[in-house]
Protein backbone atom coordinates (compact mmCIF):
# COMPACT_ATOMS: atom_id res chain seq x y z
CA UNK A 1 0.00 0.00 0.00
CA UNK A 2 2.09 2.70 -0.93
CA UNK A 3 1.66 5.98 -3.89
CA UNK A 4 2.41 3.60 -6.26
CA UNK A 5 -0.63 1.65 -6.31
CA UNK A 6 -2.51 4.83 -5.29
CA UNK A 7 -1.35 5.89 -8.79
CA UNK A 8 -1.98 2.15 -10.63
CA UNK A 9 -5.55 2.79 -9.48
CA UNK A 10 -5.60 6.46 -10.60
CA UNK A 11 -4.30 4.80 -13.69
CA UNK A 12 -7.23 2.17 -14.24
CA UNK A 13 -10.17 5.17 -12.82
CA UNK A 14 -9.16 7.07 -15.84
CA UNK A 15 -8.90 4.05 -18.52
CA UNK A 16 -12.24 2.94 -17.23
CA UNK A 17 -13.84 6.83 -17.65
CA UNK A 18 -12.76 6.75 -21.03
CA UNK A 19 -14.26 3.13 -22.19
CA UNK A 20 -16.77 3.03 -19.51
CA UNK A 21 -16.97 -0.48 -20.55
CA UNK A 22 -17.30 -2.24 -17.28
CA UNK A 23 -19.43 0.67 -15.83
CA UNK A 24 -21.60 0.50 -18.87
CA UNK A 25 -21.77 -3.04 -18.36
CA UNK A 26 -22.42 -3.53 -14.60
CA UNK A 27 -25.04 -0.77 -14.76
CA UNK A 28 -26.81 -2.04 -17.96
CA UNK A 29 -27.29 -5.25 -16.10
CA UNK A 30 -28.75 -4.40 -12.62
CA UNK A 31 -31.50 -3.34 -14.71
CA UNK A 32 -31.47 -6.33 -16.67
CA UNK A 33 -31.72 -8.29 -13.31
CA UNK A 34 -33.58 -6.44 -11.41
CA UNK A 35 -36.48 -6.17 -14.36
CA UNK A 36 -35.82 -10.26 -14.66
CA UNK A 37 -37.19 -10.61 -10.66
CA UNK A 38 -39.66 -8.32 -11.36
CA UNK A 39 -40.97 -10.25 -14.49
CA UNK A 40 -40.70 -13.53 -12.64
CA UNK A 41 -42.47 -11.81 -9.61
CA UNK A 42 -45.03 -10.20 -11.64
CA UNK A 43 -48.34 -9.89 -9.31
CA UNK A 44 -47.22 -12.51 -6.68
CA UNK A 45 -46.94 -11.05 -3.18
CA UNK A 46 -43.63 -12.14 -2.13
CA UNK A 47 -42.15 -12.83 1.33
CA UNK A 48 -39.85 -10.15 3.05
CA UNK A 49 -37.61 -13.25 3.31
CA UNK A 50 -37.04 -14.09 -0.37
CA UNK A 51 -36.32 -10.55 -1.09
CA UNK A 52 -33.20 -10.35 1.00
CA UNK A 53 -31.99 -13.85 -0.94
CA UNK A 54 -32.46 -12.05 -4.12
CA UNK A 55 -31.12 -8.98 -3.45
CA UNK A 56 -27.86 -11.32 -3.08
CA UNK A 57 -28.31 -13.08 -6.20
CA UNK A 58 -28.63 -9.78 -8.31
CA UNK A 59 -25.13 -8.67 -6.06
CA UNK A 60 -23.71 -11.95 -7.14
CA UNK A 61 -24.54 -11.92 -11.08
CA UNK A 62 -24.17 -8.67 -11.77
CA UNK A 63 -20.41 -8.85 -9.70
CA UNK A 64 -19.88 -11.71 -12.11
CA UNK A 65 -20.58 -9.73 -14.82
CA UNK A 66 -18.22 -7.18 -14.72
CA UNK A 67 -15.69 -7.78 -12.05
CA UNK A 68 -13.31 -9.88 -14.10
CA UNK A 69 -12.47 -6.77 -15.94
CA UNK A 70 -9.12 -6.03 -13.65
CA UNK A 71 -7.14 -8.35 -15.03
CA UNK A 72 -8.98 -9.32 -18.01
CA UNK A 73 -7.75 -5.67 -19.59
CA UNK A 74 -4.77 -5.88 -19.10
CA UNK A 75 -4.19 -9.00 -20.69
CA UNK A 76 -6.16 -7.51 -23.78
CA UNK A 77 -3.97 -4.89 -24.26
CA UNK A 78 -0.81 -6.32 -23.49
CA UNK A 79 0.28 -4.12 -20.82
CA UNK A 80 0.75 -7.41 -18.62
CA UNK A 81 4.92 -7.32 -19.03
CA UNK A 82 4.97 -3.45 -18.24
CA UNK A 83 3.06 -3.65 -15.38
CA UNK A 84 5.57 -6.45 -14.09
CA UNK A 85 8.29 -4.16 -14.86
CA UNK A 86 7.33 -1.06 -13.27
CA UNK A 87 5.52 -2.53 -9.70
CA UNK A 88 5.72 -5.12 -7.37
CA UNK A 89 3.39 -7.92 -7.13
CA UNK A 90 1.70 -6.54 -3.82
CA UNK A 91 1.77 -2.73 -5.47
CA UNK A 92 -0.52 -4.23 -8.65
CA UNK A 93 -2.76 -6.24 -6.48
CA UNK A 94 -3.53 -3.17 -4.06
CA UNK A 95 -4.20 -1.10 -7.00
CA UNK A 96 -6.60 -2.87 -8.60
CA UNK A 97 -8.32 -4.37 -5.44
CA UNK A 98 -8.74 -0.74 -4.29
CA UNK A 99 -10.21 0.10 -7.38
CA UNK A 100 -12.48 -3.23 -7.01
CA UNK A 101 -13.61 -2.01 -4.12
CA UNK A 102 -14.90 0.83 -5.09
CA UNK A 103 -17.00 -0.41 -8.11
CA UNK A 104 -18.66 -2.78 -5.96
CA UNK A 105 -19.75 -0.21 -3.39
CA UNK A 106 -20.45 1.78 -6.29
CA UNK A 107 -22.34 -1.07 -7.69
CA UNK A 108 -24.17 -2.45 -4.79
CA UNK A 109 -25.46 0.94 -3.39
CA UNK A 110 -26.69 1.80 -6.92
CA UNK A 111 -28.67 -1.97 -6.34
CA UNK A 112 -29.67 -1.57 -2.89
CA UNK A 113 -31.65 2.05 -3.39
CA UNK A 114 -33.13 0.77 -6.99
CA UNK A 115 -33.91 -2.87 -5.37
CA UNK A 116 -35.83 -0.74 -2.22
CA UNK A 117 -37.48 1.61 -4.53
CA UNK A 118 -38.89 -1.32 -7.03
CA UNK A 119 -39.68 -3.98 -4.32
CA UNK A 120 -41.96 -2.78 -1.39
CA UNK A 121 -41.64 -5.82 0.84
CA UNK A 122 -37.97 -4.98 1.07
CA UNK A 123 -37.77 -3.38 4.03
CA UNK A 124 -35.17 -2.61 6.08
CA UNK A 125 -35.57 -2.65 10.28
CA UNK A 126 -32.21 -2.34 11.75
CA UNK A 127 -30.32 0.00 9.02
CA UNK A 128 -26.98 0.08 11.04
CA UNK A 129 -27.59 -4.06 10.91
CA UNK A 130 -27.62 -3.80 7.27
CA UNK A 131 -25.10 -1.33 6.48
CA UNK A 132 -22.04 -3.15 8.35
CA UNK A 133 -23.15 -6.60 6.80
CA UNK A 134 -23.04 -4.57 3.85
CA UNK A 135 -19.94 -2.96 3.92
CA UNK A 136 -17.79 -5.84 5.48
CA UNK A 137 -19.91 -8.23 2.45
CA UNK A 138 -18.80 -5.90 -0.35
CA UNK A 139 -15.23 -6.02 0.92
CA UNK A 140 -15.23 -9.57 0.69
CA UNK A 141 -16.94 -9.76 -3.02
CA UNK A 142 -14.35 -7.31 -4.25
CA UNK A 143 -11.53 -9.44 -2.49
CA UNK A 144 -12.58 -12.47 -3.84
CA UNK A 145 -13.42 -11.59 -7.19
CA UNK A 146 -10.10 -9.61 -7.46
CA UNK A 147 -7.90 -12.89 -7.11
CA UNK A 148 -9.93 -14.98 -9.09
CA UNK A 149 -10.01 -12.64 -12.04
CA UNK A 150 -6.41 -12.60 -11.94
CA UNK A 151 -6.14 -16.45 -12.07
CA UNK A 152 -8.85 -15.90 -15.06
CA UNK A 153 -6.40 -13.41 -16.95
CA UNK A 154 -4.26 -15.80 -17.13
CA UNK A 155 -6.33 -19.13 -17.57
CA UNK A 156 -7.27 -19.38 -21.58
CA UNK A 157 -10.85 -18.97 -21.24
CA UNK A 158 -12.00 -15.62 -20.03
CA UNK A 159 -15.44 -14.94 -19.84
CA UNK A 160 -16.86 -18.31 -18.85
CA UNK A 161 -15.07 -19.87 -16.71
CA UNK A 162 -15.37 -16.46 -13.83
CA UNK A 163 -18.51 -17.23 -12.46
CA UNK A 164 -17.81 -20.79 -12.33
CA UNK A 165 -14.64 -20.61 -10.23
CA UNK A 166 -16.22 -17.80 -8.43
CA UNK A 167 -19.39 -19.11 -7.07
CA UNK A 168 -17.58 -21.82 -4.36
CA UNK A 169 -14.98 -19.13 -3.19
CA UNK A 170 -17.79 -16.78 -2.57
CA UNK A 171 -20.39 -19.42 -1.28
CA UNK A 172 -19.54 -19.10 2.55
CA UNK A 173 -19.50 -14.77 2.16
CA UNK A 174 -23.29 -15.00 0.53
CA UNK A 175 -24.75 -17.28 3.01
CA UNK A 176 -23.94 -15.61 5.30
CA UNK A 177 -24.36 -12.05 3.90
CA UNK A 178 -28.33 -13.52 3.02
CA UNK A 179 -28.77 -14.26 6.29
CA UNK A 180 -27.20 -11.22 7.79
CA UNK A 181 -29.84 -9.37 5.28
CA UNK A 182 -32.58 -11.52 6.57
CA UNK A 183 -31.90 -9.95 10.32
CA UNK A 184 -31.52 -6.38 9.32
CA UNK A 185 -35.13 -7.39 7.24
CA UNK A 186 -36.46 -8.95 10.25
CA UNK A 187 -35.08 -6.18 13.11
CA UNK A 188 -33.17 -8.54 15.00
CA UNK A 189 -30.41 -6.72 17.21
CA UNK A 190 -26.68 -6.26 16.97
CA UNK A 191 -26.12 -8.70 19.87
CA UNK A 192 -27.61 -12.23 17.94
CA UNK A 193 -26.29 -11.09 14.93
CA UNK A 194 -22.44 -11.21 15.82
CA UNK A 195 -21.22 -14.76 14.86
CA UNK A 196 -22.68 -14.16 11.26
CA UNK A 197 -20.45 -10.44 11.62
CA UNK A 198 -17.69 -12.49 12.93
CA UNK A 199 -17.85 -15.22 9.82
CA UNK A 200 -18.02 -12.28 7.19
CA UNK A 201 -15.11 -10.14 9.23
CA UNK A 202 -13.02 -13.19 9.46
CA UNK A 203 -13.55 -14.24 5.65
CA UNK A 204 -12.44 -10.85 4.74
CA UNK A 205 -9.26 -11.01 6.90
CA UNK A 206 -8.22 -14.44 5.85
CA UNK A 207 -8.94 -14.26 2.11
CA UNK A 208 -7.39 -10.76 1.95
CA UNK A 209 -4.33 -12.65 3.69
CA UNK A 210 -4.35 -15.48 0.96
CA UNK A 211 -5.07 -13.52 -1.80
CA UNK A 212 -1.89 -11.30 -1.12
CA UNK A 213 0.40 -14.17 -0.66
CA UNK A 214 -0.63 -16.29 -3.78
CA UNK A 215 -0.72 -13.29 -5.87
CA UNK A 216 3.28 -13.59 -6.29
CA UNK A 217 2.34 -17.00 -7.94
CA UNK A 218 -0.32 -16.15 -10.24
CA UNK A 219 1.67 -12.42 -11.20
CA UNK A 220 4.78 -14.32 -12.07
CA UNK A 221 3.49 -17.24 -14.10
CA UNK B 1 1.22 -59.20 -4.88
CA UNK B 2 0.38 -60.59 -1.27
CA UNK B 3 -0.99 -57.17 -0.49
CA UNK B 4 -3.51 -57.00 -3.36
CA UNK B 5 -4.42 -60.76 -2.50
CA UNK B 6 -4.93 -59.32 0.94
CA UNK B 7 -6.73 -56.09 -0.14
CA UNK B 8 -9.01 -58.25 -2.00
CA UNK B 9 -9.81 -60.70 1.05
CA UNK B 10 -10.49 -57.86 3.19
CA UNK B 11 -12.84 -56.11 0.89
CA UNK B 12 -14.70 -58.88 -0.29
CA UNK B 13 -15.16 -59.81 3.65
CA UNK B 14 -16.62 -56.84 4.38
CA UNK B 15 -18.96 -56.63 1.54
CA UNK B 16 -20.48 -60.02 2.29
CA UNK B 17 -20.25 -59.33 6.04
CA UNK B 18 -21.88 -55.42 5.58
CA UNK B 19 -24.63 -56.80 3.62
CA UNK B 20 -25.59 -60.23 4.93
CA UNK B 21 -24.89 -59.85 8.64
CA UNK B 22 -28.18 -59.54 10.14
CA UNK B 23 -29.60 -56.94 12.72
CA UNK B 24 -31.34 -58.01 15.82
CA UNK B 25 -32.67 -56.60 18.81
CA UNK B 26 -30.12 -58.05 21.05
CA UNK B 27 -27.46 -59.78 19.48
CA UNK B 28 -25.96 -62.82 20.95
CA UNK B 29 -23.96 -64.34 17.93
CA UNK B 30 -20.70 -63.09 16.94
CA UNK B 31 -22.16 -62.14 13.60
CA UNK B 32 -25.46 -60.16 14.46
CA UNK B 33 -25.49 -56.41 14.76
CA UNK B 34 -27.89 -54.49 17.08
CA UNK B 35 -30.52 -52.35 16.44
CA UNK B 36 -30.59 -48.96 16.23
CA UNK B 37 -33.85 -47.06 16.80
CA UNK B 38 -34.61 -44.66 14.13
CA UNK B 39 -32.09 -46.69 11.33
CA UNK B 40 -33.07 -50.43 11.66
CA UNK B 41 -31.71 -51.98 8.28
CA UNK B 42 -30.60 -48.63 7.04
CA UNK B 43 -27.86 -48.69 9.25
CA UNK B 44 -25.77 -50.96 7.26
CA UNK B 45 -24.54 -48.38 4.67
CA UNK B 46 -22.46 -47.18 7.17
CA UNK B 47 -20.05 -49.61 5.98
CA UNK B 48 -19.78 -48.29 2.15
CA UNK B 49 -21.11 -44.92 2.38
CA UNK B 50 -18.93 -43.36 5.40
CA UNK B 51 -15.81 -44.44 3.95
CA UNK B 52 -16.34 -43.38 0.42
CA UNK B 53 -17.02 -39.87 2.07
CA UNK B 54 -14.02 -40.48 4.43
CA UNK B 55 -11.95 -41.50 1.16
CA UNK B 56 -12.92 -38.12 -0.60
CA UNK B 57 -11.81 -35.74 1.86
CA UNK B 58 -8.42 -38.02 2.29
CA UNK B 59 -7.92 -37.53 -1.96
CA UNK B 60 -8.71 -33.65 -1.62
CA UNK B 61 -6.34 -33.13 1.39
CA UNK B 62 -3.91 -34.95 -0.45
CA UNK B 63 -4.10 -33.47 -3.55
CA UNK B 64 -4.13 -29.59 -1.89
CA UNK B 65 -1.17 -30.93 0.21
CA UNK B 66 1.05 -31.76 -3.12
CA UNK B 67 -0.30 -28.38 -4.88
CA UNK B 68 0.88 -26.86 -1.74
CA UNK B 69 4.28 -29.41 -2.30
CA UNK B 70 4.18 -27.83 -6.22
CA UNK B 71 3.93 -24.11 -5.70
CA UNK B 72 6.97 -24.43 -3.41
CA UNK B 73 9.26 -26.75 -5.23
CA UNK B 74 7.85 -26.06 -8.75
CA UNK B 75 8.17 -29.80 -9.37
CA UNK B 76 5.72 -30.90 -11.84
CA UNK B 77 5.75 -34.65 -10.79
CA UNK B 78 4.33 -33.14 -7.69
CA UNK B 79 1.05 -31.51 -9.77
CA UNK B 80 0.53 -34.97 -11.40
CA UNK B 81 -0.02 -36.50 -7.99
CA UNK B 82 -2.35 -33.69 -6.72
CA UNK B 83 -4.55 -34.29 -10.16
CA UNK B 84 -4.44 -37.94 -10.23
CA UNK B 85 -5.66 -37.82 -6.26
CA UNK B 86 -8.41 -35.07 -7.19
CA UNK B 87 -9.55 -37.32 -9.63
CA UNK B 88 -10.08 -40.29 -7.44
CA UNK B 89 -11.61 -37.80 -4.47
CA UNK B 90 -14.25 -36.51 -7.53
CA UNK B 91 -15.41 -40.38 -8.39
CA UNK B 92 -15.62 -41.27 -4.22
CA UNK B 93 -17.22 -37.76 -4.06
CA UNK B 94 -19.72 -38.25 -6.61
CA UNK B 95 -19.83 -42.17 -5.05
CA UNK B 96 -20.74 -40.93 -1.34
CA UNK B 97 -23.11 -38.34 -2.78
CA UNK B 98 -25.25 -40.95 -5.00
CA UNK B 99 -25.71 -43.37 -2.27
CA UNK B 100 -26.03 -41.06 0.72
CA UNK B 101 -28.82 -39.39 -1.32
CA UNK B 102 -30.27 -43.01 -2.21
CA UNK B 103 -30.17 -43.74 1.82
CA UNK B 104 -32.04 -40.42 2.14
CA UNK B 105 -34.77 -41.41 0.16
CA UNK B 106 -35.57 -44.27 2.46
CA UNK B 107 -34.81 -42.80 5.78
CA UNK B 108 -35.96 -39.34 5.43
CA UNK B 109 -38.50 -39.21 2.29
CA UNK B 110 -36.55 -37.02 -0.40
CA UNK B 111 -33.53 -37.54 -1.86
CA UNK B 112 -32.22 -34.23 -1.37
CA UNK B 113 -32.73 -32.62 2.05
CA UNK B 114 -30.02 -29.49 1.92
CA UNK B 115 -28.44 -31.42 5.37
CA UNK B 116 -25.15 -29.67 6.46
CA UNK B 117 -23.67 -32.49 5.06
CA UNK B 118 -25.20 -32.36 1.66
CA UNK B 119 -24.51 -29.06 1.59
CA UNK B 120 -21.00 -29.39 2.70
CA UNK B 121 -20.39 -32.71 -0.60
CA UNK B 122 -22.00 -30.23 -2.87
CA UNK B 123 -19.60 -27.28 -2.01
CA UNK B 124 -16.93 -29.94 -2.62
CA UNK B 125 -18.41 -31.03 -5.86
CA UNK B 126 -18.67 -27.66 -6.93
CA UNK B 127 -15.14 -26.36 -5.64
CA UNK B 128 -13.61 -29.73 -7.61
CA UNK B 129 -16.09 -29.55 -10.95
CA UNK B 130 -14.52 -25.23 -10.92
CA UNK B 131 -10.90 -26.76 -10.24
CA UNK B 132 -10.81 -29.13 -13.43
CA UNK B 133 -12.73 -26.97 -15.75
CA UNK B 134 -9.76 -24.60 -14.83
CA UNK B 135 -7.16 -26.99 -15.81
CA UNK B 136 -8.98 -27.74 -18.82
CA UNK B 137 -9.18 -24.47 -20.13
CA UNK B 138 -4.89 -23.57 -19.79
CA UNK B 139 -2.92 -25.69 -22.43
CA UNK B 140 0.71 -24.80 -21.16
CA UNK B 141 1.73 -27.41 -18.24
CA UNK B 142 3.68 -25.35 -16.14
CA UNK B 143 0.82 -22.68 -16.35
CA UNK B 144 -1.88 -24.91 -15.30
CA UNK B 145 -0.11 -26.51 -12.70
CA UNK B 146 0.80 -23.32 -10.50
CA UNK B 147 -2.99 -21.63 -11.03
CA UNK B 148 -4.52 -24.62 -10.22
CA UNK B 149 -3.13 -25.11 -7.83
CA UNK B 150 -2.86 -21.29 -6.28
CA UNK B 151 -6.78 -22.04 -6.78
CA UNK B 152 -7.45 -25.12 -4.73
CA UNK B 153 -5.34 -22.94 -1.82
CA UNK B 154 -8.04 -20.42 -2.17
CA UNK B 155 -10.99 -22.68 -2.05
CA UNK B 156 -8.88 -24.55 0.89
CA UNK B 157 -8.93 -21.52 3.01
CA UNK B 158 -12.88 -21.40 2.47
CA UNK B 159 -13.57 -24.64 3.53
CA UNK B 160 -13.58 -23.51 7.43
CA UNK B 161 -16.22 -21.09 6.95
CA UNK B 162 -18.63 -23.97 5.64
CA UNK B 163 -18.46 -25.70 8.68
CA UNK B 164 -19.41 -22.52 10.97
CA UNK B 165 -21.85 -20.87 8.61
CA UNK B 166 -23.66 -24.42 7.58
CA UNK B 167 -25.49 -25.06 11.48
CA UNK B 168 -26.54 -21.77 11.75
CA UNK B 169 -28.57 -22.31 8.70
CA UNK B 170 -29.98 -25.11 8.23
CA UNK B 171 -30.87 -27.96 10.95
CA UNK B 172 -28.71 -31.52 10.99
CA UNK B 173 -30.59 -34.81 10.14
CA UNK B 174 -27.61 -36.71 9.40
CA UNK B 175 -26.91 -39.05 11.82
CA UNK B 176 -24.00 -37.86 14.15
CA UNK B 177 -25.27 -34.30 14.12
CA UNK B 178 -24.48 -32.16 16.65
CA UNK B 179 -28.59 -31.89 17.10
CA UNK B 180 -29.50 -34.92 15.77
CA UNK B 181 -32.03 -36.68 18.86
CA UNK B 182 -33.19 -39.91 17.69
CA UNK B 183 -30.42 -41.76 16.27
CA UNK B 184 -27.47 -40.00 18.54
CA UNK B 185 -23.86 -40.27 17.23
CA UNK B 186 -23.92 -43.59 15.99
CA UNK B 187 -19.89 -44.45 15.83
CA UNK B 188 -19.75 -44.04 19.30
CA UNK B 189 -22.31 -45.84 21.25
CA UNK B 190 -24.75 -47.64 19.34
CA UNK B 191 -22.61 -49.94 17.36
CA UNK B 192 -21.65 -53.06 19.35
CA UNK B 193 -18.13 -54.75 18.93
CA UNK B 194 -18.57 -56.72 15.58
CA UNK B 195 -20.21 -53.78 13.87
CA UNK B 196 -17.07 -51.38 14.47
CA UNK B 197 -14.74 -54.14 13.82
CA UNK B 198 -16.43 -54.08 10.36
CA UNK B 199 -16.38 -50.66 10.08
CA UNK B 200 -12.87 -50.14 10.88
CA UNK B 201 -11.67 -53.11 8.64
CA UNK B 202 -13.86 -51.26 5.68
CA UNK B 203 -12.38 -47.86 6.12
CA UNK B 204 -9.01 -49.55 6.57
CA UNK B 205 -9.48 -51.48 3.03
CA UNK B 206 -10.84 -48.47 1.23
CA UNK B 207 -8.40 -46.55 2.32
CA UNK B 208 -5.67 -48.91 0.62
CA UNK B 209 -7.58 -49.54 -1.87
CA UNK B 210 -7.41 -44.96 -2.52
CA UNK B 211 -3.85 -45.34 -2.11
CA UNK B 212 -3.61 -48.19 -4.66
CA UNK B 213 -5.49 -46.66 -7.58
CA UNK B 214 -3.67 -43.09 -6.72
CA UNK B 215 -0.49 -45.12 -7.69
CA UNK B 216 -2.07 -46.29 -10.62
CA UNK B 217 -3.58 -43.08 -11.78
CA UNK B 218 -0.45 -41.21 -10.74
CA UNK B 219 1.65 -44.04 -13.48
CA UNK B 220 -1.78 -43.72 -16.37
CA UNK B 221 -0.84 -40.15 -16.39
CA UNK B 222 2.87 -40.42 -16.36
CA UNK B 223 3.06 -42.73 -19.16
CA UNK B 224 -0.13 -40.66 -21.09
CA UNK B 225 2.66 -37.97 -20.89
CA UNK B 226 5.55 -39.55 -22.45
CA UNK B 227 3.05 -41.34 -25.47
CA UNK B 228 2.12 -37.67 -26.40
CA UNK B 229 5.49 -36.43 -26.17
CA UNK B 230 6.50 -39.16 -28.36
CA UNK B 231 4.14 -38.85 -30.73
CA UNK B 232 4.20 -35.42 -30.81
CA UNK B 233 7.92 -36.17 -31.96
CA UNK B 234 7.49 -38.12 -34.77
Amino acid sequence: MNSKSYSLFLKDLKSELRTRYAINALAMFIIVAISVIMFSVGQEKISPGLTGGLFWVVIFFTAMSGLSRAFVSEEERGTTLALQLVASPTTVFSGKLIFNIILVFAMNTVIAVLYSALFNEFIIRNFLLFLTSFVFGNIGLAISSTIIAAIIAKAGAKGTLYPVLSFPILLPLILASVQLTLFAIDGISFESAKFELAIVVSYDVIMLTASYMLFDFIWKE
Amino acid sequence: MIWKIFLFLLLAFVSVAGISFPIVENPTKWYEFPLIPGLEENAKIIFFHVPTAWLTVIAFLMSTLYSFKYLRKKNLDDDLKSYASAQLGMIFCILATITGSVWAKFAWGSFWNWDPRETSIFALLLIYGAWFALRSSIESEEKRATLSAVYSMIAFVTVPFFIFIMPRIMTGLHPGSADDSNAGPVVNFKMNGNMLLIFFLSLIGFTILYFWMWRIGYKSILLKDKLDKKLIRG
